[in-house]
């Protein structure tokens, strides 16, 4: 897994609750069995029409935005537990995803892949829409070490929660796999015991 | 001291338990299928590490699987490729898998339990969010992601974070047409499609107790639609006769052995939850959603609720979702005309669900401008319809009676509705698309998805029910 690192970027706004993981990434697109490529039909069907061209009024479509960091309403990654989301979002060049909350297994799926889920307020969120309504080109800072999200034109900051482990394997690029084989022996004893 | 079910289960499988990590939780079994699970062996392969415990790994195709000719080479590349992958990676692998052609294969969670596999007190999980089915039975079940499938794979274990738990309870008696699909749209209508997040629910009640298995099942596959990690239900008598017999249940003295260990699985009375909801039966009616999201529900006779009427913030998305569907606010959809009948998924494809729909059907017709498929959720459902001649009662009926798969629920495979089109549908997702590009899904049980494929339209079924 890659390793985490402080970023400063521009942010691409998506203002919509309860984002689905088949909004994300339709079932259609899973049937790849690498984890590369899913960022091609990220949205797929919010930024396409049915003949493949493009809809003007989305986001991802509107070259005055760019950047590492999606930004989107509440209960994101909702729906089922297809990592292909987290991958998409990834591939497509996001490292950073906010939102005012996050679906469970959408949330374990991202941090597994080092793409950081971060949760504000409604309120904190609400501001960084804010900030991009105003300027398309607004920057975000994210600090991992120090957990803080800033809003860099109006310096408005907000500190996020995130697992003390999660953080450590974002930041040194290991994994749960990595962590867990090292305690084998603990595995054997416990079935041994049962 | 006393413990909750969640944590009774829980605690018995702590490998390692430390502060400031996940716990190491053991996981039982681990049920996997085609889409989720190729990265997976990728990543063993790249690790060079074997599968830990293949015997307690158990494959089946379903998600991208046709349900016609499913003896014949899947026409569709991309989705042979993935099946034939599947095929590849268990062979490699040492895992036992229920494929095409075999008669166990079916959907993951239907065959779970109809196979003996799905046990009380296990720990379970699948690369799929409605692992929580089998939470029907007093098992610790739920959804993982890939990179956990793989975890699965080298560990047999799972870094987890104790979940919060929340009893959900249902106390009454259900009314006529009500069934445990309403029970659970009703749930997820008031608590929203965030309400559970982070928590295991448990449901109970009397309500909950008369349920079952099936209908149980039906339940705790929906947890996932509020957020909630997993859902059970403690086992019982009702439980216990279920498992008994079950290809893979245990026998003889090992079942004398498991059924002592089981009639301990329940909350203590003084147990304590992080929260607690409780629900009367009577107020439940058939249910329907009108959005695109499983908490946008409301009973058959109700009209949408106005745009207006919703938090500010989520105006917008909710003027979408409706824009979307092609419905108004303050509407009845009774009598709106369908399109399309699914009855399938592991919602609602076990054979109590068919039986239910061929009582209802007997002797009577699909409305003309309605296609109604119905998909059994395992091969051995199918087994079963076809010897109690359900097959033949869909037939009369005008209703296609399809191979097992996972079909229309995700439109992986061929079965994928128009866009445009409504369909009335027996699954548990009604997102944008979820059914093919800008299908339109209206989520109801299997007796309601009957009465609309008979009338073809959006129908209260109460009023073609006999009164009892
Ligand atoms: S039937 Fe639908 S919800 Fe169930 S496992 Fe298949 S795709 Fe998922």
């Amino acid at each position: 897994m890659r390793k985490f690192e402080k970023l400063t970027s521009a942010i691409v706004p998506l203002n919509i609750e309860n984002i689905d993981t088949d909004q994300i990434i339709p079932a259609r697109f899973l049937k790849a069995t690498t984890r590369e490529g899913f960022g091609e039909n990220l949205f797929r069907d919010w930024r396409y029409n049915g003949d493949n061209t493009p809809k003007a009024d989305f986001v991802l479509n509107n070259p005055t935005y760019s950047g590492k960091v999606l930004v989107a309403g509440k209960n994101f990654g909702c729906g089922s537990s297809r990592e292909h989301a987290a991958w998409a979002i990834q591939d497509a060049g996001f490292d950073v995803v906010i939102s005012s909350f996050f679906a469970d297994i959408f949330k374990g799926n991202a941090l597994n892949n080092g793409l950081l889920p971060i949760q504000v307020s409604e309120d904190f969120l609400a501001a960084i829409f804010a900030a991009v309504d105003k300027s398309h080109t607004a920057q975000l800072e994210v600090d991992l070490e120090q957990q803080t999200v800033t809003i860099a034109d109006t310096g408005e900051q907000s500190s996020f929660e995130i697992n003390p482990y999660k953080k450590s394997c974002l930041i040194n690029g290991y994994d749960d796999i990595d962590f867990i084989l090292n305690q084998k022996d603990l595995i054997e004893a416990f079935e041994k015991a049962r | 001291m006393s413990k909750t079910l969640v944590e009774k289960i829980w605690d018995a499988h702590v490998v390692k338990s430390e502060a400031g990590f996940p716990d190491i939780l053991y996981i039982d079994t681990h049920l996997i299928h085609e889409v989720t699970s190729p990265q997976a062996f990728d990543g063993l392969r790249k690790r060079g590490l074997p599968v830990l415990r293949p015997q307690q790994t158990v494959a089946t195709a379903d998600h991208n699987v046709p349900t016609l000719n499913q003896l014949l080479p899947i026409k569709e590349e991309l989705s042979r490729y993935q099946v034939d992958m599947l095929t590849k990676n268990c062979a490699e692998f040492g895992i036992e898998l229920y494929g095409l052609g075999h008669p166990f294969q079916g959907i993951v969670h239907v065959i779970g339990p109809e196979l003996g596999i799905t046990l009380p007190g296990k720990t379970m999980v699948c690369g799929d969010s409605h692992t929580s089915t089998h939470g029907a039975f007093g098992a610790i079940a739920f959804g993982i992601g890939t990179s956990q499938v793989e975890q699965v794979f080298a560990t047999q274990c799972l870094l987890q974070q104790k979940p919060k738990t929340m009893k959900i309870e249902v106390n009454g008696v259900l009314g006529q047409g009500v069934t445990a699909k309403d029970i659970i749209l009703y749930i997820i209508s008031k608590i929203s499609a965030a309400g559970g997040t982070g928590y295991f629910i448990e449901y109970a009640g009397s309500a909950i107790e008369a349920l079952s298995m099936e209908a149980r099942m039906t339940i705790c596959n929906m947890s996932i639609e509020m957020g909630a990690r997993g859902g059970l239900i403690a086992p019982d008598q009702i439980t216990f006769d279920y498992i008994k017999g079950r290809e893979f249940a245990p026998a003889g003295e090992e079942w004398d052995k498991s059924l002592a260990y089981w009639k301990t699985l329940y909350s203590d009375a003084d147990a304590q939850f992080d929260s607690v909801l409780t629900f009367e039966a009577e107020d439940i009616a058939p249910m329907i959603t009108y959005g695109t999201n499983p908490g946008m529900g409301m009973g058959i006779r109700e009209t949408i609720p106005a745009t207006q009427s919703q938090p500010d913030k989520e105006q917008l998305s909710y003027e979408k979702a409706l824009a979307y569907m092609g419905f108004e606010d303050e509407t009845s959809l009774i009598g709106k005309p369908v399109d399309y009948v699914f009855i399938g998924s592991c919602t609602n494809s076990r054979i109590e669900d068919l039986r239910e729909v061929a009582e209802f059907v007997k002797d009577k017709h699909k409305a003309e401008n309605v296609t109604v498929w119905i998909v059994p959720g395992s091969k051995q459902v199918e087994q079963q319809a076809i010897n109690e001649g359900l097959d033949k009662i869909f037939e009369q009926a005008g209703f296609q009676l399809r191979e097992p798969g996972c079909s229309a629920c995700l439109g992986m495979n061929e079965d994928k509705i128009p866009a445009g089109k409504y369909c009335v549908s027996t699954s548990n997702r009604n997102f944008e698309g979820r059914q093919g590009p800008d299908a339109r899904t209206l989520l109801v049980s299997p007796l309601t998805a009957a009465a609309a494929a008979v009338t073809g339209k959006i129908t209260d079924v109460r009023e073609l029910l006999v009164k009892a």
